[in-house]
Formats: C-alpha cells, structure tokens, sequence
C-alpha cells in the first residue's frame, strides 16, 4: 500500500477534528456528486445517558414533561444497563437546522456512517419529501415545543400538575385521531401561536357560546338548527374537534389539546414513510462511504467494520426465525432504493416490462423524483419489483376468522407479484391499521351526547382498550359518550356507552 | 455549514422530572414490589437497589387498537415451501398466525410485566417511607474525628492563600493617609507659596530645599506593609457527627429453631438499614445467650449452633455492662433490638425487670422486643407487656409469626404517628 495514503483517519478513535474533517468529504459528495439538498447540519456529541434521555421525549432536544417519558425512561434505561437492547448510534431531528445526536461510544467508523446516514440521508429526505414539506415546519418546530412545555408548565403552576397530567393522558390517547389527513396543516410557529392563543380562546369561547346557547333568540331559526346535524360532515380528527366545540373544556385546556395536536401532527409524516426515509438514508450511507472509499479517503479497515454494521442493519430474519418481529423497515427500503437505482442503470427485460418509465432513466433524477413524491403505501405500490419480491421470498396470508384455516393467497411468482405488492402496500396504510373512528353526530338541543362511529375494515373490531379510552373521550368532552362499531353498509355490530359513570358495552 | 458542538458536558439526569412523575403515579404499586422484595430477598441484598415489577397492564397507555377476528391480510418474508392456495392449520391458542404484525400481545392475557430499576437509595425510601425514629437523635459533640471549617472574621496572621485583598489595601490606605497627612499638607502650602512668590525671593531656595525634604519623605512610605496584611480567619468547628450504637440480642437456646432466627435476622437487618438511613456512623454488637450471655460476631451470632436453657438476664445485664463500658449514653444513641421465643426461667423474669428497668430503658433511644412463632404469648412477653406503659416513647413490643410478617411489624413499631417531631 502506498505510504503517502489521503486516508482521513486510521484510528477508531474520533476526535472532533476528524470528525469534522469525514462531514467536510461526505458534504462535498454528497452535494457536488450526488445532489443531495439537505437543511444545514448540527452535529451533537452525546454520552449514553442522554441518549437516553433523548429516546425518552420521543427524540426531541425540548419536550413538556409527562410521566410516560419518564416509563418509557426507565424501561430504556433497565433495557440498556442490563444488555437487552442497544441504544441507536443516533437521533436526527426534523428541523432546520437538522440536529443529529451522535453517540461518543461510536467508534470513527460509525460516526462516518452515521453522519452519511442521518445528516445526509435522514435530512435531505426532510427537506424533500412532500409529506415533511406539507405538514411540518422544520424551521419552527423547536421554538414550538419551548412554547409549548412552558405554556404547560405555566398551566401546572396555575391549575395544579394532577389536572394537567390527567388531561394529558387522554390527549395522549388520542394523539393518533389528532390528525388531518386530508388537509394541509398551517405551519406552526411559535411566535405566531403565542400571538393567536388569546384571540383564539376568545374567539373560540364566543363560537361555542353560540353552538351551546341555551336562550334562542327566534323560535323559528331554532327548529331549523334542530333539523341539521351536528358536525354536518363527520369529523376524522377528533381532537380537533375537541378543542372547536367540546363545551366543557375551559380555554388552557383547549390550548393543551392544540398542542398535543400539533405534534401529533408533526409525527405524522415519520409514521407513514418509515420504510422509504429508513430505506433512503441506508441508501446514501451505503453510497456515500463507498464513494470515500473509491476515492481513497478511507481504508479497507474502515469499510470491513462499516460492512459489518451496515448489514446488520439491513438484516431480514425469515418468517420462522426466532428473531423475526415484521419486515424490517432497512431491509425493505435499502433493497428498494438499491433495485430502483439498478433499474434505471441496467434494467433486464422484466424491468422494461414493469418499468417502463423509469428502466434506462437517470438514476439521480429518478431516486430524487421517488424520495419527493411517496411515502410507504405508494412507494412500495409503484416501485416494488418481482426481483425484491423474489429476494425476500415474500408471501401473503389471509387469516379470516370464518375460515377454518390460513390461506396462503400469494407467493413470488407471476400470478402472485400484484397481489402480493397491494398487500404489502396496504400494510404500509395506517389507516387501514388503525380503527377508522370519527365523530359522527352530537345531540347539541338534547343531552349534549357525543356519538362516534367505528366505520369496521374487514369486520375487525375493537380491542379491550376501547372501554378505556371512552373514559378519555369523555373526560374532553364531559357529556355522554356513545361509540358504534358499524359495518360498511350501516349495521351497527356493537356499540358501548359512557353514561355518567358507567361504561356499558 | 455543519456545527458540531459537544453536548457531553451537559448536565445529566434530564428525564428525572419524568421518572419521578412515573414514580409518584404508579407509587401505590412500587410500595408493593418493595415489600415483596423484602419479603423474599436474601438478607444480604436487602439494601441493593431493585428491579421493581409492575404489571404491565397498570402501566399501558390506552389506544384504539383492532381486537382479534376479522379477516386480516399480511405480508411475510422467507417463504421456503408454500405456494398459491395451500391452506395452514391455525395455530391452537388464537393470535399465533397474524402475529406479524407485533400486535399480538396486545389483547392477550399472558403480558410481560414491566421491570425497572430504583436505586439503594430509592429502595430504602420506599422501605421506609412514613417511618420514622422515635426520640431526638444526640447529635454528640465528640473530640477529635469531624471537623468542620468556619469563616471567623479576620486575622493580622495566615498562609499567603488566606489573604484578604480589600482588606488588606484599605489597611494599607489608612496607614498611607495616616503617615503622610502632615507632609502632604505642608508639601501643598510649599508649592502655593513657591507659585506666588517672586523669582529672585532669597526665601525660595529654602523653600525648595524642604519640597526636596518633603518629597524624599512621602517617598520613603510604603504603599504595603507587613503588618497592612489581613487574613481570611478560618476556625475549626468540632462537627456534630451523630452516632448510632444497635444491639442485637437474640436467644439462642435449644428451642429457637433456624427458622425463627432467620425471622430474626430479617428484624436485625431491617433495623440496621433504618439506621444507616438515619446516621452516618453505626456500630452493630450482637450478644447471643442461652444461660449465659457472651459478645460475639455476626457470623456467630447467626449461624453458630448452641443450645440449653434460656436466662434472659444474663444478656441484659452484658448489654448493660458494654453500654457502660463502651458506649456512653451521651455519645451515643442506642437501640437495641431483642428477638426471643419468649421462653424464660420463670425465676429470671425479675432480674430481667429489675435490669431493664434500672440500667437499660433510661439509657436507650428505643428498645423493641418481638416474640417470634405462633404460641401463645409467652413469659417474657407478659412481663414486658407490663412494662410498656411505662416507657411508652421508648419501648416496644410485637409479636410476629412468620418472615412475611416482619415488614408489617417492623412498620407497626416505626410508624410515624408516635412521633412527636
């Protein structure tokens, strides 16, 4: 080997020249070669614990306190000490800027890979994908969340911890019907959230005022409110509709929904493309070392212990190995981004036939195109090929309670690629995973009763913790709560009430 | 472009106002886990921290989920043998088949109960919470071992290190106003008089000969002299340290068997740890007897085997001999824990009052007494049973069946109600 190597370093120990020195090179790849367009880069060293502190307020640098950080700590930190889990090499935050969490265990090695990974894998999807781009706002969300743990410990001080720990428990339920679907959010910003919170609860009090008058001005006008219903359209965000026109939620306690809202909203995107943001920063790490290493940056050392921890990570366990739990969400999105990148480069015949409109493209623009325009559901429904199929050896069950038996209804082969992929892909459909729930109708000139509809997806019904989380929903919306579970043509297969105290079901 | 800052300094334990939410939220059953603990651990590992067990379902957040039944589709990989249309036998016990998708445990009965860890500290909290010691603790002033540093106001002696600046500079200041007052005057007129006076006066040259006098004297003052220096005085307080001194008396004639000494053992220790918890320094003397009481180590005083007949005085009356010889009652504080079956020479009964009540009880902070095994009461138990009321604040007495019930009777005895604090 020659002795006048451009090795960056040969240690695995890092130090924060190095360091600087491999964020320097995969900078320089990354945008001049590869066209990344990432938000700048905060690079923080970190010990174990706080990493550990950062996994238990669900990775932010500034979280309001609740105490199932603090279970969700503990059950980290016995996890940890006791050896039964690592700890991530690192968090990255959606925010501009993209602060990124790096472990000082790490040896130099991984520090470079987690740099590629998360700095320039993990930020350049942020700052691309339509979802991030639409329903969060990189640049305010931490000033958000300082707004947001004071205005909730201001509310400790002045309504007493119990209460608003309490109520956070049933916002914190449901924080996955706190979300729009459909909508485009307005971005959040902190400034502009303080401005608006009190105009927003005077206005807010005065519109109810109005939903819940109890003197009606014109006898007439009134019949007419009695004929229309109340949401006119049904509502899929609940906690929305909680903090509009619950009646007896006082304005600091519609705030709190808001903000638990907010950052349920926030999350959104990162739940509905695990697989492709995953898949994505595996994909550039993988390219962006190997590039160092053609480049004679780094050594063969330092790619045999990359190698090493890169394929762990992209480790698929079969369906009966004893370290299966899913698909993982490396594997799958790594393979994909790869395989997309090999279609456009050198597609075989098969390609060409499925493909037609990416096999031969330009596989910079093409992957760019991919990353911007999808997420889970789409991505794996559009670009998933019989190759990744026949790879993973993938294959569909149907498990319906008639049944007396399992149904293997498709397998990698020609007959089975399209059924199989839409199955797949429906995996990847949160709302196919969660009980669709939306507020039907509230009885406004009668007992103030809120009625919810389970709209039931292939007969599946509730779990036990639905009489539970009645309790929640009433307690943000203080009158009777009755909940349906019905079938796509109207049958209401089950129903449970919440009468004052009782819960029946 | 890229900042890369060190976080690692930061303060640590962020989460800490969390964990002591889930803490506080779930303390009901965290008090459970740490009397079970106590219940079945090893002595030895009373006082680690624990792994505290609650039952997961107490801890879960609720959520809309989807329950079993329905017709569910699922993706797996690694498919060896199936292929389109084979049909699999469902698995016996309900959730096996759809498993894939980590939902599983979810509605099923057999849950994982959730493990954390509480340190030492946190463990001997929850032991001891709402206990307390009764009487006041001596806080003995006791010769030579714990000091404590004192700012004393100022000395004109002292290491360089302990040197008061302002101090010092103003002495400094007062001794330079002090010694040149009356030069400096007279230097002032001088150069007045020199100013209005003509240039040929013949007086002038007498005039600037003593500004020359003048000046060389205002030069010779120092600007900081030795005795200007003041020093930070710092005095050595004698430091109350407080002191605990516990005995463990327990018969060891034929008739107590291993398992009642190992209820015994459960008391000691228990004792022992509401002790370290209270004072920093604490001596532990065991004193077994059957007919004759000796000193001796803890390992002997456990696990060695004795027997023959049981005079309980002669324990009492060594207690009282070492009390006098090594542990005087204004230095230290004195517990004593006796464990007994109860057995004793009915003869024995009045030398045991007579010790306890005239060399004993005056000297101790608390003496407790517990009858192990499930008879009747036994003498000792009706002679002590007399004397209670008239030591209300410093004696007591439980009896205790079983090692399940040690922690119950060991807070029975320490409740914190009898406090008067």
């Amino acid at each position: 080997m020659a002795k006048d190597n451009n090795y960056i370093s040969t240690s695995s120990e890092w130090t924060f020249e190095t360091i600087e020195k491999y964020n320097t090179e995969i900078a320089r790849i990354a945008k001049e070669k590869f066209k990344l367009d990432t938000y700048p880069n905060q690079i923080e060293m970190i010990r174990s614990d706080q990493m550990m502190d950062a996994y238990a307020s669900v990775g932010m640098p500034v979280f309001y306190n609740h105490w199932s950080y603090g279970k969700h700590f503990v059950n980290v930190e016995q996890n940890y000490s006791r050896g039964r889990m690592g700890l991530a090499y690192e968090i990255v935050i959606n925010s501009d800027p993209c602060i990124a969490y790096l472990m000082e265990e790490n040896t130099m090695t991984m520090q470079a890979l987690v740099i590629a990974h998360a700095c320039y894998g993990h930020n350049s999807f942020f700052k691309g994908n339509y979802l991030f781009r639409s329903w969060t706002d990189a640049e305010a969300i931490i000033d958000y969340l300082v707004f947001a743990r004071n205005f909730i410990s201001e509310c400790e001080e002045r309504h007493g911890a119990e209460e608003v720990e309490a109520l956070l428990d049933s916002c914190h339920a449901l924080m996955n019907y706190g979300v729009d679907r459909y909508h485009r959010p307005s971005p959040i910003s902190a400034e502009a959230e303080k401005l608006q919170q009190e105009e927003r609860e005077e206005y807010i009090q005065q519109h109810l005022n109005d939903l819940w008058r109890t003197l009606p001005t014109q006898e007439v006008k009134d019949e007419e409110i009695d004929k229309q219903k109340f949401p006119q359209e049904s509502q899929e965000n609940i906690l929305y509709f909680f903090e509009k026109n619950s009646p007896s939620l006082k304005s600091w306690q519609r705030e709190i929904v808001r903000i638990v809202r907010k950052i349920a909203q926030y999350f959104y995107p990162q739940r509905q493309t695990q697989v492709m943001n995953e898949g994505w920063a595996t994909f550039w790490h993988y390219t962006l070392l190997n590039e160092m290493y053609d480049e004679g940056l780094v050594n063969d050392g330092f790619m045999m212990e990359f190698l090493t921890s890169h394929s762990n990570v992209v480790m698929q366990p079969e369906f009966d190995s004893p370290y299966y739990s899913g698909i993982n969400p490396y594997a799958l999105g790594f393979a994909m981004m790869r395989d997309i990148r090999r279609i456009c480069e050198n597609p075989d015949e098969e390609d060409k036939r499925w493909f037609p409109d990416i096999a031969g493209s330009d596989w910079l623009t093409t992957m760019d195109y991919v990353m911007r325009n999808f997420r889970d559901e789409s991505y794996i429904l559009q670009f998933m090929s019989p190759k990744i199929m026949r790879d993973f050896h993938f294959f569909a069950l149907q498990d319906d309670d008639r049944q007396s038996a399992i149904d293997v209804t498709a397998i990698h082969n020609d007959e089975g690629y399209r059924l199989l992929r839409e199955t797949l892909s429906q995996q990847y459909n949160l709302s196919s995973n969660e009980p669709d729930i939306q507020v039907e109708s509230v009885n406004v000139r009668g007992d103030r009763s809120l009625t919810l509809y389970h709209h039931m997806h292939e007969r599946k019904p509730l779990n036990n913790d639905c009489y539970e989380m009645l309790r929640h929903i009433h307690r943000l919306w203080g009158y009777d709560v009755h909940l349906h579970s019905v079938e796509p043509d109207g049958r209401r297969v089950r129903s449970y009430h919440l009468q004052g105290d009782e819960v029946e079901g | 472009m890229a900042y890369i800052v060190d976080r690692r300094l930061n303060s640590k334990n962020k989460s800490l106002v969390n964990r002591q939410r889930f803490l506080k939220r779930y303390h009901k059953q965290i008090r459970e886990a740490v009397s079970d603990a106590v219940r079945n651990r090893n002595i030895t590992d009373m006082e680690q921290g624990d792994s505290i067990t609650i039952p997961k379902r107490d801890v879960s957040e609720p959520n809309f989920r989807n329950g079993q039944g329905g017709k569910r589709e699922i993706v797996h990989p690694g498919n060896k043998e199936f292929v389109q249309g084979d049909r699999i036998q469902r698995p016996p016990s309900g959730s096996g088949g759809g498993s894939g998708s980590g939902e599983a445990s979810d509605s099923g009965e057999g849950m994982d109960d959730f493990v954390f860890q509480i340190s030492q500290s946190e463990f001997l909290d929850y032991l001891f919470e709402d206990l307390a010691l009764p009487n006041m603790i001596k806080r003995q002033l006791n010769g030579s071992d714990a000091f404590e540093s004192k700012r004393a106001g100022f000395s004109e002696v002292g290491n360089p290190n302990q040197v008061n600046i302002v101090r010092t500079m103003r002495s400094a200041q007062a001794r330079r106003m002090a010694l040149s007052g009356k030069s400096r005057r007279r230097k002032r007129e001088v150069i007045a008089l020199l100013q209005e006076m003509p240039e040929d006066d013949i007086e002038r040259l007498e005039l600037e000969e003593e500004l020359v006098r003048l000046n060389r004297r205002l030069g010779a003052v120092p600007f900081l002299d030795e005795f200007d220096l003041k020093y930070n005085l710092q005095v050595k307080v004698p430091k109350p340290s407080p002191k605990a001194v516990m005995f463990c008396v327990m018969d060891v004639s034929g008739s107590m068997t291993a398992d009642i000494k190992e209820t015994a053992k459960r008391f000691f220790f228990l004792l022992y740890l509401f002790l370290q918890k209270n004072y920093e320094k604490i001596e532990v003397v065991f004193i077994r007897h059957h007919t004759q009481a000796q000193e001796v180590d803890e390992e002997t005083f456990f696990y060695s085997r004795e027997t023959g007949g049981t005079v309980v005085s002669s324990a009492l009356k060594l207690m009282g001999e070492i009390i006098a010889d090594r542990y005087s009652p204004n230095e230290w504080n004195i517990y004593c824990a006796q464990a007994s079956d109860g057995d004793n020479w009915q003869e024995d009964n009045e030398r045991c009052q007579k010790a306890l009540v005239n060399a004993i009880l005056p000297m101790v902070q608390y003496f407790t007494y517990i009858e192990i095994g499930g008879r009747e009461p036994q003498g000792l138990w009706h002679l002590y049973e007399s004397l209670v009321s008239d030591f209300a604040d410093r004696f007591a007495i439980q009896r205790v069946r079983d090692n399940a019930e040690i922690y119950p009777v060991f807070r029975e005895l320490f409740r914190k109600t009898m406090e008067v604090e």
